[in-house]
């Protein structure tokens, strides 16, 4: 007869987890590659003072996610560290993103960018040929086999010249190298010609642009010397779209104080210009005068607050029927969801800043990120990697700056990052701690980093355990950038109706 | 309708085991093979058979013709029918017991390579239990098989026992496969646990069939529980490495999971455990239970009907699609399961041993269903219905 092989386990050890008390009745355990539990506060405390009965489903689940080991613990590691290996491998092929701010000339005076600059001096704002060829060179010395080139500003398009440079001078370089480049530019499409989109077509260029909302609030954050903003942005996105096709046109969006009190309004703006998805922005708070700051400025909670709103607005909106996005929750949502992650440099460990992302800006000068060269418009060049004239690939990327900024890159080893249950799902970021900080560790008991992403991503736990079959089916089609339809079991060709 | 695929008949001149192809032919160009066995129906045995003694075995149901053979000395089988012995038909005869085994069907989506009788496992719901005999034979004799293939088809399965017990010449037999069947897909069923040797694995992965599939079952997310069903120590932590092994040397493999009543209690956490652990699995198969082998005798501790387990499937099913896995439902008819996972629903039940019921006859859906295991007809599910148009 059959032979009984559950062996008779006396004892077991715990592996590395981190937890988290959700609310009276639910803790949160994590691993290092994000894969958790929520179980009860009984279960947890005969969990860790290894009293689970040891056939039971609480021991059974615990084992078959790897909190619990009841082998040696070494038998577990080559799991364990395939799937940490899986969740990490963003950090494959090392830095893929590379910005070239072109110019920083601007036709907006938008009043959350602190970079832009109102001027006809084109040599004094921006790239030369010559920067430019040698950052391109140091984008194809990267031994990822696909890099993302962004054009920044500035507006970029203000120096189409160089842009077109660009991207002949690397497709060029890049025929005996062979890497994929993915072109994309960033423009607020206010002089968009059908020379631009003829370009952007024959060269696969993707446009990112901007819609902070309707046009009452779109213009009040991005006021233009050339008339409504939104007006332009409306139609140009619009020829953008039929020239590219939609899928190559993106927009963000950046919330200021005045976009708090129309959470509705900016959905249903992007709804009316046929706009599929939506990526909610808080303001990078670096620097901005104080009186600034008072205009367009808040804080954390009132950001958390209002990006529950805009959430909770969006998933009735899916549930009605239509399709559409949110994409920071995404991106949380497949930290979470799935062993895979994903590419977004500004949630990341080790942060994105250098390891992912690399801004060059239009002096020449190297920065490990878009926030880093805007510290250093106000004269703060803590960030500064080298000048891509004077300094080598290695010197840029493994001398002794981005040593210092690897140091506190890592929110696994980050006082009170290191032991919060919501580690796996976050990420480090050095430059928005030194900006507001004073240093590139941070204190998390005051970062506003740490109480906006812990506020949404419990948020979005508390979604995932409220939610039913329909707020599965709506968040995996976000994940799976699929329609909701296709998330629904489908249909044998075969029997009518 | 199941087909049959073994036969005894009565051996006059054999003296040795044939692997054989069938032909009905009677041309000389044909006949002049030594690797054919020309097939002879009552109603033709007059023909003047004495010019080809190049074949290697006739076939026959003539006792009459049988007689005459045996007196020219040509090796000869009588059977009770010819009917079976279809033309390109590959076959085994043994000398002495007059066994006939049909290996190859041109016609069938079904044909296996079947490898051995052994197995390192010993599962409480194996269809055809596992014999410690020497077989070691049936390596030439599928490579001979192979050889012999006209017609190579869509599909082809490799299955025993456990295929990967041949060592080096499992290797030899993937090569002869690659060889002679490079079009074809080629599904083999392993239980995966000899892939915790990587360099075995890579061995595998260096034949390079372009179409080459290991199907490796895991019937639990714990050591314990899958350990109780396929009655081994050790063999759940050996599978799971040998999943990555196998993933590491780029083989495709796919996943199967045996639905009874050991296997149902932790069926959600198991799919949870493949996503989460094989995301690069191709293909995740929930099969339902044959009944044979050891099932009759375990019966007590295997059944469950389809119908109370149907929740967990769904949800498992169901968690895996969200996750855009591949996944497939064998061996369960669709009167048994929600409209909402026929389209996961296939007809896996190979032809040779497939039913319908009486009440399956005026079924709607009859033509897409699966069907019954032949040794299911007396035992199944009493849930069967027919459904009246969908």
């Amino acid at each position: 007869m059959t032979q009984e092989y559950l062996p008779p386990v006396t004892t077991y050890g715990l592996l590395p987890f981190r937890f988290m008390r959700l609310d009276r009745d639910a803790v949160l355990l994590t691993n290092d590659w994000g894969e958790f539990k929520i179980i009860g506060p009984d279960t947890f405390e005969r969990f860790i003072h290894k009293q689970l009965n040891t056939t039971g489903t609480d021991y059974l689940d615990l084992r078959a996610k790897y909190f619990i080991s009841d082998t040696r613990a070494s038998d577990h590691l080559r799991v364990m560290a395939s799937k940490y290996r899986t969740k990490k491998s963003f950090l494959e092929g090392f830095t893929k993103l590379h910005l070239f701010v072109v110019t920083l000339r601007c036709d907006h005076s938008c009043p959350y960018c602190q970079v832009s600059r109102q001027s006809e001096d084109k040599t004094r704002y921006d790239m030369t040929p010559e920067m430019a060829h040698r950052a391109v060179d140091l984008m194809l010395r990267v031994p990822a086999r696909a890099v993302t080139c962004e054009f920044q500003g500035g507006e970029a398009l203000l120096n189409f010249p160089l842009v077109q440079d660009i991207v002949l001078y690397a497709t060029e370089r890049n025929r005996l190298i062979g890497k994929l480049i993915n072109f994309v530019i960033c423009t607020n499409l206010s002089n968009l010609t059908d020379a631009h989109l003829l370009f952007f077509k024959e060269h696969n260029i993707n446009i990112s642009s901007s819609l902070d909302g309707p046009a009452f609030l779109h213009d009040h954050n991005r006021p233009c010397s050339r008339g409504s903003s939104h007006a332009l942005v409306e139609h140009n996105l619009r020829r953008a779209q039929e020239a590219l096709g939609q899928e190559n046109v993106s927009v963000l969006m950046t919330t200021t104080k005045e976009s708090l009190a129309y959470p509705k309004e900016i959905i249903d703006e992007y709804v009316r210009l046929n706009l599929g998805s939506i990526f909610l922005r808080s303001l990078s708070p670096y620097g901005f005068a104080a009186k600034t700051m008072k205009a367009i400025g808040y804080s954390s909670e009132e950001f958390v607050e209002f990006y529950k709103k805009e959430l909770d607005y969006i998933l009735e909106l899916n549930r009605r029927g239509h399709s559409f996005v949110e994409g920071y929750a995404t991106l949380i949502l497949t930290k979470i969801l799935t062993p895979f992650p994903n590419s977004y440099v500004d949630l990341q460990s080790p942060a994105g800043a250098g390891f992912s992302a690399v801004a060059y800006n239009y002096d020449g000068e190297v920065y490990a990120s878009d926030e880093a060269r805007m510290l250093a418009e106000m004269n703060d060049t803590s960030f500064r990697l080298g000048n891509v004239l004077d300094n080598s690939y290695e010197h840029i990327f493994f001398g002794e700056r981005m040593q210092a900024i690897a140091a506190a890159s890592c929110n696994e080893a980050l006082a009170g990052c290191a032991d919060c249950a919501l580690q796996p799902y976050c990420g480090a970021d050095p430059v928005y701690h030194y900006a507001t900080q004073g240093d590139m560790f941070g204190n998390r008991a005051s970062s506003g980093f740490c109480k906006k992403n812990m506020a949404i991503i419990r948020h979005i736990f508390e979604l995932l355990r409220q939610g039913n079959s329909e707020t599965e089916e709506i968040f995996w089609s976000w994940i799976n950038q699929a329609n909701r339809e296709e998330m629904k079991l489908p249909k044998v060709p075969w029997l009518s109706n | 309708m199941a087909i049959k695929l073994t036969t005894y008949g009565n051996t006059v001149g054999l003296s040795r085991r044939f692997t054989v192809r069938l032909t009905r032919d009677c041309s000389a160009g044909t006949m002049n093979q030594p690797d054919m066995a020309l097939v002879v129906p009552l109603a033709r045995e007059r023909a003047d058979l004495t010019q080809y003694k190049s074949v290697a075995v006739v076939i026959t149901d003539s006792s009459a013709l049988f007689d005459r053979l045996a007196a020219a000395g040509i090796p000869t089988v009588r059977v009770q029918s010819t009917e079976e012995f279809r033309e390109g038909h590959i076959v085994t005869v043994e000398p002495g017991s007059g066994f006939i085994r049909t290996i190859f069907r041109p016609e069938s989506p079904h044909n296996t390579i079947f490898t051995t009788d052994r197995c390192n496992s010993n599962c409480i719901m194996c269809s055809q239990p596992p014999k410690e005999v020497d077989d070691s034979h049936l390596v030439e004799e599928n490579i001979k098989m192979l050889s012999l293939i006209q017609t190579p088809p869509e599909y082809m399965g490799i299955t025993g026992g456990e295929p990967t017990l041949l060592g080096p010449d499992l290797i030899r037999l993937l090569e002869a496969t690659r060889d002679r069947l490079p079009n074809t897909h080629i599904h083999m069923l392993t239980n995966g646990r000899l892939y915790k040797d990587l360099a075995f694995v890579r061995r595998i992965a260096d034949v390079q069939h372009p179409s080459f599939v290991s199907a490796i079952p895991l019937y639990a997310d714990v050591a314990g529980v899958h350990d109780y069903i396929v009655q081994a120590h050790g063999a759940f932590d050996e599978t799971v490495e040998g999943l990555y092994n196998a993933a590491e040397a780029g083989l495709a493999v796919e996943i199967r999971i045996v639905l009874h009543k050991q296997s149902i209690p932790r069926l959600k956490q198991l799919a949870e455990f493949i996503y989460w652990n094989f995301p690069f699995a191709g293909h995740v198969a929930f099969m339902g239970l044959e009944n044979m082998g050891y099932v009759k005798k375990n019966w007590e501790d295997l059944w469950i009907d389809p119908v109370d387990y149907m929740d967990s499937l769904s949800q498992s099913i169901r968690y895996l699609y969200l996750r855009r896995m591949n996944v497939s439902i064998y061996n369960l008819q669709l009167c048994l399961l929600p409209q909402s996972l026929w389209s996961f629903a296939r007809k896996s039940i190979s032809d040779f041993k497939n039913e319908y019921l009486e009440v399956c006859s005026l079924c709607s859906v009859r033509e897409y269903c699966c069907g019954l295991f032949l040794s299911q007809v007396n035992r199944h599910s009493k849930h069967i219905h027919t459904l009246n148009s969908a």
